[in-house]
């Protein structure tokens, strides 16, 4: 110490656990939802430092499209274990047999949209007033815009043009019934920043982040891993390829890139060489439209 | 490596957009696929160059109105900083997203087109940048290509600006002559002007010293949480837990409780789960207390060597931010840091014209992006500082107790009065 100056991780790092603690200070009953990838598992050791020796004051939830990996699956509870902390799992599937929902058809059917209900239901089933996620601003241009706390009506909608002014670091938490709070303390990392701190924090991730042999499919100039949710035609070019996952999100809107990197500081690497934006590269759900993410947001989505 | 917060004010007329998008462009954040988009949309333009400002275009509800709503949050970095960039609108109805955005800035970047100078929208810009007490301008004389990057064009500029700068008591006013579209001093030191003698402007954005900005001789820590495991292994455990907001916390500091005044000691300081030492701003921590004592969010644990002001009345300059007025005797809450209390708003003394700097007396209410100088009685007592000394704990915001909306943002003006000097007897 001595010089009293805190590098930018740890910048980063302590506006983080301000906004955990503001959510902890500020609601009653929060919910942290965790996907298994790795933004999630960043929230979920930022929690630690901002909580520890206590318990968290919230639980786990995972919203489960029944298309994960399954790598993310055991890896997430293998952490809930170790961390002791509470989990809980809602089920897309639960939710399409008793809402009858419509599911997408296709070659690569998505489940993304479908997840929106039953993260509504399961907010009410808990009454959730604050959910907090891993969302970051550098991502999309939605979310460059959107609010750390941001009010969402009981339809979960995200309005715009309605957001409060965020001053300082004051966060306004005060809500009517039925609305609740999508809080995001990860808003200003970008991709390189939580590929260092996960560096400099020895922090464990899911395998498939890492080089790995696996059968893909080659559809439109992406690489999809094979699975039992998509299929399969004649014509479709399938392969062994060494990828990695730059994104880990539903196999069949999450692709894979082609590389070697084994280690973190191989990652890291090949992200600071990369010319391809993260969601670019990784997620075929925005290719949509241009304004997907924005849609999806005022539809509830995270 | 540290991080820079900056604001860039000004229209997309000045080239705000273009500046951006240049940064964001030279410094190779922009990749391939963003760059398609772009292109794509520029196709039916002009021939040849890319857009840079469509980098920053914004969300479909933005574009079918053709307005920007609000700050959008860009990001860059070079070897030597992290870049945060508050993008906000120009145009005078969005004071609101500028004080916003300003707000969590270290530094303001204030747009004049060449071929105009200063105008009364680069007025208003500084107004408020000097209201929210930006440690940091830097001026940007865009365009220089229109008027043949004359040097006489920027001296006029810059003395012009400099009268602005001093009336409004500016601090550290940098001055860099710039063509955003064609990247003029912008990442390198551009050959059209060897007159200049300054850094580029990510140059100077890159030594800009910030780190003297944050006050480390006043302890402020406001309490978020109180951590207490009451567990069999740590039954007594009770670490209180927020963010350093200014100053250094040792174990065997002096502290005092506020606003409740009682006196304590810091037993120990803990740091992302570990016992450190002593711990200092803006780190987030964990304090213990020597005595069992009734803390709670909301209190402020101040250093006793620097006292903080405890009032339940005090002057405020205040943004109103919302379309229903603001009208004395209304009834808010006032929320500073942690702590959120009930408030009325007292008498407004004046309004503030933003684009002139004159002073409306008395006015019966004030409406959306109104300046307002008032006085506010809060339900119970507040620790705070005077915005202008001590940032972190000097800013609050109104919140409307229906809605629940953000609906103002408050800078404290009351200096701590001086204590009376009382010889010994």
């Amino acid at each position: 110490m001595g010089s009293y100056k805190l590098d930018y991780l740890d910048q980063l790092e302590s506006e983080a656990i301000h906004i955990f603690r503001e959510v902890a200070g500020q609601f009653e009953r929060p919910a942290l939802l965790f996907s298994g990838g790795k933004d999630s598992i960043v929230l979920v050791h930022l929690a630690l430092k901002a909580f520890r020796p206590g318990k968290f004051p919230f639980p786990l939830v995972h919203i489960d499209t029944g298309h994960n990996f399954q790598e993310a699956l055991d890896f997430r509870d293998a952490l809930a274990e170790k961390i002791g902390e509470k989990l809980i799992v809602r089920n897309v599937e639960d939710t399409i047999k008793t809402r009858g929902l419509t599911e997408q058809k296709g070659k690569l059917p998505s489940r993304n949209g479908l997840q929106t209900y039953t993260l509504l239901d399961t907010i009410e089933e808990f009454e959730f007033d604050a959910c907090i996620g891993g969302a970051r601003r550098d991502e999309e241009k939605a979310r460059a815009k959107e609010r750390i706390f941001s009010v969402r009506d009981e339809f979960g909608s995200w309005d715009p043009k309605r957001q409060r002014p965020e001053l300082w670091n004051i966060y306004n938490g005060k809500i009517n019934k039925g609305e609740n709070v999508r809080v995001f303390p990860i808003s200003n990392w970008t991709e390189l920043d939580i590929w260092n701190y996960i560096r400099r924090e020895k922090i464990e991730l899911p395998s498939i982040y890492f080089a790995h042999e696996r059968e893909v499919l080659e559809f439109d100039g992406r690489l999809v891993a094979t699975n039992e949710f998509i299929t399969l035609h004649d014509d479709d070019v399938v392969s062994r390829k060494v990828v990695r996952y730059r994104t880990v999100g539903d196999m069949t809107c999450t692709a894979a890139v082609e590389s070697n990197a084994s280690t973190l500081d191989d990652i890291i690497n090949e992200i600071i060489a990369t010319n391809t934006s993260e969601r670019g590269q990784t997620r075929i759900d925005d290719r949509v439209s241009e304004a997907a993410m924005e849609d999806r947001k005022k539809n509830g989505y995270f | 490596m540290d991080i820079l917060r900056f604001l860039t004010a000004g229209s997309v007329d000045d080239g705000k957009s273009t500046l951006i998008g240049r940064l964001l462009y030279d410094s190779k954040s922009i990749m391939v696929d963003q760059l398609e988009a772009i292109e794509r949309s520029t196709k039916n333009k002009e021939e040849g160059r890319v857009d840079l400002a469509l980098l920053t275009d914004g969300l479909r509800a933005e574009r079918e109105q053709g307005i920007t709503i609000d700050v959008a949050y860009k990001y860059f970095s070079t070897p030597k900083r992290k870049f945060i960039i508050a993008d906000t609108p120009g145009h005078i109805q969005y004071t609101r997203n500028m004080v916003t955005g300003a707000s969590n800035s270290d530094l303001a970047i204030i747009l004049i087109d060449a071929r105009h100078g200063v105008v009364e929208q680069t007025r208003r810009h500084s107004i408020i940048v000097s209201l929210l007490n930006l440690p940091h301008v830097v001026v940007a004389i865009n365009k220089m290509d229109l008027v043949d990057f004359s040097q006489d064009k920027y001296n006029d500029i810059v003395i012009d600006y400099s009268q602005v700068a001093a009336s409004l008591g500016l601090k550290n006013v940098t001055y860099i002559p710039i063509s955003a579209l064609n990247g003029d001093n912008i990442v390198e030191k551009s050959t059209a002007m060897p007159w200049y003698e300054g850094g580029s402007l990510l140059n100077v954005l890159e030594t800009v010293e910030v780190h003297e900005d944050i006050n480390l001789t006043e302890g402020r820590f406001p309490v978020q949480y109180v951590i207490r495991p009451q567990t069999e292994e740590l039954p007594d455990y009770r670490g209180y837990a927020g963010k350093i907001i200014s100053g250094i916390y040792r174990k065997g500091d002096k502290v005092v409780v506020q606003p409740a005044g009682i006196e304590s000691t810091i037993s120990a300081v803990e740091v992302g789960g570990q016992e450190v030492e002593e711990a200092f701003a803006p780190q987030s921590a964990v304090l213990h207390l020597a005595d069992d004592i009734d803390v709670s969010r909301g209190d402020v644990i101040v250093k006793q060597d620097a006292p903080v002001q405890v009032a339940q009345e005090f002057e405020v300059v205040l943004c109103w931010m919302s379309n229903t007025p603001l009208v004395p005797r209304n009834k808010y809450m006032l929320q500073i840091n942690s702590r959120n209390v009930r408030c009325v708003v007292k008498e407004l003394e004046y309004k503030l014209n933003v684009n002139t700097l004159e002073k409306e007396l008395s006015p019966v209410s004030a409406g959306l992006n109104d300046v307002v100088k008032a006085t506010i009685k809060t339900a119970s007592p507040i620790a705070f500082d005077t915005y202008k000394n001590l940032r972190a704990n000097g800013g609050a915001i109104l919140i409307d107790e229906t809605s629940l909306v953000t609906v103002g943002a408050c800078m404290i003006t009351t200096e701590p009065q001086e204590k009376p000097f009382w010889p010994e007897i």
